[in-house]
């Protein structure tokens, strides 16, 4: 029997783990990213024009309303972009794949804008609906506690040299940072004292806006996590790039 | 073609101003930092192929 035969060839990763690789990784979102781009594009320019120019005032928060299309979406991301750094850390943490720790590094800008806006069209929202910029409601206040997390893990990943005990640090921050980013979302189920209202969107139609304002809602939504998608896969490709770079160059300066 | 806003009007065109603002500034600091990068690891992979 040769050797060759005893010896048992490496299994090479299939399916969705083959991706982290990070030439695979590059290969697959070069291939999407025009269509995410341009999805993105569209429902975006689609929505808000229907939202803000073809959609009727409400009857009690009268052109308010309109300000949903940017609020509702953006918050729903500052919250998902969360749990999508969570998973990515997680992926890290138990299989040490490299894509998975730089695509948590790649969503963390977008989180926190995502997290600004719903923060600034709540208050601009808020001020004239409740007579205030700002309450320490439960969501409002958990909410600020994300963007500070955001921050922070910002922060982390700026201030450590190595990559490695980057990515185990910060992943061990997003798995605390993930009790604030739950909170956001169901604060106003737990605690019923705060000034924000319950859930805009629900399975449950009766819980629904009207359709008047559903339909360009549900058409901005898409228009975010597109957008979000998008950016995300190209800065991971950013990043993949970057580290890249950053091997060659160590290469360099030994030899 | 500009709706009626009423009293809210700050409120709405400010909301809509500064998220608009917000992700066209993400966008574009997401593509030149990709240009950057893509420029770089360019520029070091041609200089070790040349130093073999």
């Amino acid at each position: 029997m040769s050797l060759t035969e005893d010896t048992p060839t490496p299994k090479r990763p299939s399916g969705f783990w083959s991706y982290a690789n990070p030439v695979k990784f590059l290969g697959l979102s070069e291939r999407i990213l025009p269509a995410f781009w341009g999805l993105a594009a569209v429902s975006l320019i689609v929505g808000l024009i229907w939202g803000f120019f073809f959609t009727p005032d409400d009857f009690r928060q009268g052109s308010t309303v309109k300000i949903i299309y940017l609020h509702v979406p953006s918050a729903l991301m500052a919250i998902n972009a969360w749990f999508m750094m969570l998973v990515a850390s997680l992926i890290w943490i138990v299989r040490r794949h490299h894509v998975s720790a730089l695509a948590a590094k790649a969503a963390a800008p977008v989180g926190v804008v995502m997290t600004l806006i719903a923060l600034f069209t709540g208050a601009v929202w808020g001020q004239p609906m409740w007579g205030t910029w700002w309450a320490w409601d439960p969501r409002l206040t958990s909410f600020l506690i994300l963007f500070l997390f955001y921050l922070g893990y910002i922060a982390l990943w700026e201030a450590i040299e190595d990559p490695d005990t980057a990515a185990d640090l910060t992943s061990v921050l997003c798995l605390v940072g993930s009790v604030f980013a739950v909170l956001s979302r169901y604060a106003v189920n737990f605690w019923n004292q705060g000034l924000h209202q319950g859930a805009s969107l629900s399975l449950d139609k009766e819980e629904n806006v009207a359709d008047v304002f559903y339909i360009p809602l549900l058409v901005c939504i898409a228009g975010f996590v597109f957008l979000f998608l998008a950016l995300v896969l190209y800065r991971t490709g950013t990043e993949i790039r970057l580290r890249r770079a950053r091997a060659l160059q160590a290469r360099e300066a030994r030899t | 073609m500009m709706p009626d806003l009423g009293k809210y009007a700050d409120a709405v065109l400010s909301a809509y101003g500064v998220s608009i603002l917000l992700i066209m500034l993400l966008v574009i600091i997401t593509l030149r930092k990709g240009r950057a990068a893509r420029a770089a690891l360019e520029a070091v992979e041609t200089r070790s192929k040349k130093n073999g």
